[in-house]
Formats: structure tokens, C-alpha cells, sequence
């Protein structure tokens, strides 16, 4: 999704000539810490399927931001009293944590996934939310059911700065995003992630772990059985490509209506010129040749192709996880293939 | 003569006790201990986890408490350790507190004191200590728990009893230890390069093997019972099916795959054409 890093750079300088004094460094890699990484694990874990979210704490340098610790939100509740008690929670935390000399910046949120189902109108509006507050901020995605195959599932994401600037202004028409030149593409940024562990852990790890020939993981890729995981991929792929039918059916409504508006619009105006001519004819004064208080005058609202362009996105999400678990089958099938003939 | 007989005795009995530890766990300590204030020497913390019906004791999240240290006193911030217990457990009420932890080789002084606070919070806590220092040559991590000895009814003392702990780290192992060991990695593996990382393992074992069995075959290598049984039992567990039946199996197997990889392609296909189309029709 990182489809264009030359228009982020452009931007970028943009915003530098804009805003003098402030350096505006795009931000290029999350740099998150081992102990981040398996916080984020187990919190997801324990509650999968549920899905959960928590904070990340940490810096921003130059272009990279590190995530170096996190802590989980509690289940979220909808009454009213109990998300106040939310808030003095996550006060409580980062105080604590501060005590203990644990940074306490905010550098954005995790949250854990089903199947990679996460691109929704939540994820964007809370994205705004953490953006007002902190200067730079990243989503870290998780997919608990992915870890099952031997796979990291660990994505950080951030919404593309056109995106947003529409976003605000909420102005998803037709007319704006091609003037903006944004389609579903361009929503999510995905940040490449480095990993990075102090000394001591490494040291820690290393004696701890002595080199086994085969791990865990091995074992989860190798398993011949994907099945369960594509049938509900493909599920989800159905029931996202209704919801597109549905955006699909509203957008036709919209253009079908535009029209027989225009032609109305159309055959008003022949009737008002012939009255005119009439009235010329008779040396009266002409009718003006717009009537606002006339029904068929009146704007159709274009419906929002937000809905459509996350659904999209997250259509092509499920095509790109199909395709990659495919691949990996194809090629385990054939790796049995081997054995057996041997 | 009999009647006066004191008996010498130790509560509880830890027969059946051992603890297994999280990968977390170790992480944590060493963050806590890396960003310890300047003047402390260790870290204390409280560990929380659950008890399994067999006395296993599960470690699975700990945080640091900040505490003072003198030459013979220890002074542990209860009110701190209070709020983050609560704290931790409006997320996951099943994790308790199941002991303490401290940094460092060995056990010290103060730490019967320490022990005497959490046992007060909890029957029979668990005593971790995590030498951050490698004070003996290697990491060392070991779990204790203490058994009250005493003469009568007169308690003598308290002694810290050494108790089994499973660091095998599943976990860690699902996450890859490549990207757990080393200080810094540069990227996450994609799915397909971790792939290839297994396979070339396998091929590695598979080629091990072959040549251990040469080597049998050929007597340069003494003959080992038990690596010959499990590689005949390994072999016994390839399904033994005709070459026709494997071959339907995995003709079967492609076709299905290679189905849901034309499908999802024809999607992706559907999807950039209706945006063509899209753009087509705001212009009109």
C-alpha cells in the first residue's frame, strides 16, 4: 500500500514550505520492541475471538517511530459511567508506567483482527481521534487466526494524508476524489516494521533457547490442512462482495434519479422559454428561468463512496490472504507430492 | 518418656509443585531491569499468572514495583503494587497474584521479608529470580518457594525450597526466534520466505538423517536402537495408500486450490475494472 512514496515525499515538502520551522519527516519505519511484539501476542490470544485493543507507548525519531512497551484496554463496556472509568484506567496506567521509567508517549493504538477484517469507519475515526492528540501515530494490526499457521501477522498501518484531509472535510463525492486523485488504494499506508530487542534479552534468548532444528513454527507451516482457514476467508469474501452490491445499487439509484432530474429540469425550462416567447409576444415582462422553490430544482445528496472504498479495500485484502495461503498450500501439496514419490 | 516428643517439621509440603514461565515474563524483567532508576541494584515485581488443578503454577504477566533498599530494610511500594494489581485485573480478572519476582543470583536477605508480604496476599506465593547480571556465567532463572520450619509449635525459621520450572517457550517459538534473538531485524519474514526457511529445514533434517542411516549401513557409525526406532516409527506414520488413490488425493487437492486462486484473481480483476469504470463516469 506503500503504492506511492515519490507523492509522500512531495507532500511532504509541501507541508515543509508551508509551515516554516517545523520539519515534517515522513514517517518510514515502526521500530517496535520484542517485548511490545509479545504483549500484543497474548493479550490478543487470550481473547480471541474477541477482538481487543490496547495502547502503544513510545518515541518518535526522525522518521522512524518506536514502539518500546504497550498495555491492553479492558473489554470495552457501552455504559456511559464505565468508559469514564476507562479513561481513569488508561491515566492510572500510564502513571504507573511512568513510575517505573517505561516511556509514556502515546504513539497510537494495536488492536487484534479476525481474518484481517479491519477496515472499517471505527478503525478511521479512531485514527483521527489518536491524530488530533499526538503529532504522529500508527495502527499495529494483529490476527490471532494467522498465527496458527506459522505466520507473524503483525501489520502497522496509517491513513494516507489526503485521505484525511477529505476525511475532515467529509466530502466524498465523485468531483473531489478526482480532483484529489485518491481511490481505495491510497486509504491505508502500510509502514514496514523493524524489530529490535536490548542486549540483554537477546543474550537472555540465545542462552535460554539453545539453536532447536525445528521449532513451533515449522511444525504450523508444514500442516497440510488449510481448509477451515479458506472456507470462512471465502465467506467473508461473499458477504463483502454483497455489501459492494448493495454501495453499487445505491450509486445506480443516485444516477438514475440525476438523470430524470435533468430531463425534468430539461422539459421545465422548454415550457418556461415558450411561455416567455409568449409573454414577449404580448409584451409582458418574461418569467425568470430558474425557480429555486420548484422541487425538481433541488440537489440529490451523492451517497458517500467511503463505504464502498473500504469495502473494497478489504475485498482486496481477502484476495491478497486467499492468494498467499493458496501459494503456500500449492507449494506444501507439492512438497508431499516429493516425500511420497521418495 | 515419649511423651515430651518435638517433632521437626516443614509446611507445607511442595511435592507436586513446579511453575512454567511465558516468554513475557522474561522480556519484561529485562525491560524492567534496563530501565531500573540509577541508584537501584535489582528489580522486584509482583508476578500474576493461575494455578492449575495439578499445582502448576502458570507465569504469564508480571510489572516491576518500585521499591527502596538499605543494608538490612526493604521497602516496597504497596500503594503502587495495589493500584497496578487493580489495574491489570480490570483487563483479565483470571491472572492473580501467584509470587514475586527479583533480579539478581541467588537469594539475599531481605527477600524472606518480601516473601512475607505476598504471602500475606496470597497462600504460598512463588519466589522468581532472574539473574540479569549473568553473576554465574549463564542466565539462570530459577523458582523458589518457601517452607516454614518448625519445632513444635515454635516456627524456626523459613526456608526457600527450590521448585521445578518449565521455560520451554511455545510461544516464542510461534513468534520465530530469528526475529526474538537477534538485537535488530530489519523486516518481518513474509509468508513465503518463512515458508522456504521450513522447508530448507526439513530438507537439512531429511538429509541428517539419510546420512546417519548411511553411515549405519555402511558401519562407520555405531548403531543406535532408539534414533533406528523412531525413524521407523516416523516412516510408519506416512499413510500408506496406492500411488492411483494419492494421485486423485492430490489432483484433487491443486484443482481445489488453484480454483480459489482463480477466483480470488477474477475478483481483484472485477474490482480494478470497476474502478476504471468508476472514473469513467464521473467524467461524463
Amino acid at each position: 500500500m506503500m503504492a506511492n512514496p515519490n507523492q509522500t515525499m512531495a507532500r511532504s515538502f509541501v507541508q515543509v514550505a508551508a509551515a516554516p520551522g517545523e520539519v515534517a519527516q515522513p514517517l518510514r519505519v515502526v521500530q517496535m520492541e520484542g517485548l511490545a511484539i509479545l504483549k500484543i501476542i497474548k493479550h490478543c490470544k487470550e481473547f480471541s475471538p474477541a477482538l481487543v485493543t490496547g495502547q502503544l507507548l513510545g518515541l518518535d525519531v526522525g522518521s522512524v517511530l518506536e514502539v518500546t512497551n504497550c498495555f491492553p484496554f479492558p473489554i470495552r463496556e457501552e455504559d456511559e459511567e464505565l468508559e469514564a472509568d476507562g479513561a481513569n484506567y488508561q491515566l492510572e496506567m500510564m502513571r504507573c508506567l511512568r513510575e517505573v521509567n517505561v516511556d509514556n508517549n502515546t504513539v497510537g493504538w494495536y488492536q487484534s483482527t479476525l481474518l484481517g477484517s479491519f477496515q472499517t469507519v471505527e478503525l478511521v475515526e479512531t485514527f483521527l481521534n489518536y491524530q488530533e492528540n499526538i503529532r504522529r501515530c500508527v495502527c499495529i494490526i494483529y490476527d490471532p487466526s494467522r498465527s496458527n499457521q506459522g505466520v507473524l501477522a503483525l501489520k502497522a498501518l496509517k491513513l494516507s494524508n489526503s485521505f484525511m484531509d477529505l476525511y475532515r472535510t467529509n466530502n466524498f463525492t465523485g468531483e473531489k476524489l478526482r480532483e484529489k486523485n485518491l481511490s481505495w488504494v491510497d486509504i491505508f499506508e502500510e509502514i514496514p516494521i523493524k524489530v529490535s530487542n536490548s542486549v540483554l534479552i537477546s543474550a537472555f534468548m540465545s542462552e535460554l533457547e539453545a539453536d532447536t532444528p525445528v521449532t513451533q513454527c515449522d511444525y504450523d507451516r508444514l500442516q497440510l490442512s488449510t481448509n477451515p482457514f479458506l472456507e470462512r476467508n471465502v465467506e467473508f469474501l461473499i458477504e463483502c462482495m454483497d455489501d459492494l452490491a448493495v454501495e453499487q445499487q445505491k450509486f445506480q439509484f443516485y444516477y438514475r434519479n440525476l438523470s430524470r432530474q435533468q430531463t425534468q429540469q430539461q422539459t421545465w425550462l422548454q415550457q418556461r422559454r415558450i411561455d416567455n416567447n409568449a409573454r414577449k409576444a404580448a409584451g409582458e415582462e418574461p418569467l425568470p428561468e430558474e425557480d429555486p422553490s420548484n422541487p425538481i430544482f433541488k440537489p440529490i445528496p451523492e451517497p458517500s463512496r467511503l463505504d464502498s472504498f473500504l469495502i473494497t479495500n478489504q475485498i482486496s485484502n481477502y484476495c491478497n490472504q486467499i492468494n498467499g495461503v493458496v501459494g503456500q498450500s500449492l507449494s506444501r501439496s507439492y512438497l508431499m507430492k516429493a516425500l511420497h514419490d521418495n | 518418656m515419649a511423651a515430651e516428643q518435638t517433632v521437626l517439621q516443614f509446611f507445607p509440603s511442595s511435592a507436586s509443585l513446579s511453575a512454567r514461565v511465558h516468554p513475557l515474563l522474561v522480556f519484561n524483567i529485562c525491560d524492567c531491569y534496563v530501565r531500573r532508576p540509577d541508584q537501584a541494584e535489582r528489580v522486584i515485581g509482583t508476578l500474576l499468572g493461575s494455578v492449575s488443578a495439578d499445582g502448576t503454577v502458570d507465569i504469564r504477566n508480571s510489572y516491576a514495583v518500585p521499591h527502596n533498599e538499605s543494608s538490612d530494610q526493604v521497602a516496597l511500594d504497596i500503594e503502587y503494587h495495589h493500584n497496578m494489581l487493580l489495574s491489570h485485573q480490570k483487563v483479565n480478572p483470571k491472572e492473580v497474584i501467584v509470587g514475586w519476582y527479583s533480579t539478581g543470583f541467588g537469594l539475599t536477605g531481605g527477600s524472606a521479608l518480601i516473601h512475607d508480604f505476598y504471602a500475606r496476599e496470597v497462600t504460598n506465593p512463588i519466589h522468581l529470580t532472574v539473574d540479569t547480571g549473568f553473576s554465574s556465567g549463564e542466565a539462570s532463572i530459577k523458582a523458589y518457594v518457601s517452607i516454614n520450619l518448625s519445632l513444635g509449635d515454635q516456627p524456626l525459621a523459613a526456608q526457600f525450597h527450590e521448585i521445578p520450572l518449565d521455560l520451554r517457550m511455545v510461544e516464542a517459538e510461534r513468534v520465530g526466534y530469528d526475529i526474538l534473538k537477534t538485537p535488530v531485524v530489519d523486516k518481518l519474514p513474509s509468508d513465503l520466505e518463512g515458508m522456504e526457511a521450513s522447508v530448507q529445514r526439513l530438507l537439512a533434517l531429511i538429509d541428517d538423517v539419510y546420512k546417519y542411516v548411511d553411515d549405519v549401513v555402511e558401519g562407520r557409525v555405531e548403531p543406535d536402537n532408539n534414533v533406528g526406532r523412531s525413524i521407523s516409527d516416523t516412516l510408519a506414520l506416512v499413510p500408506k495408500m496406492s500411488p492411483a488413490t494419492f494421485d486423485k488425493l492430490l489432483n484433487d487437492r491443486l484443482q481445489d486450490h488453484l480454483l480459489l486462486l482463480y477466483l480470488s484473481s477474477l475478483t481483484r480483476t472485477q474490482l480494478t475494472i470497476a474502478e476504471k469504470l468508476n472514473t469513467a463516469a464521473q467524467i461524463l
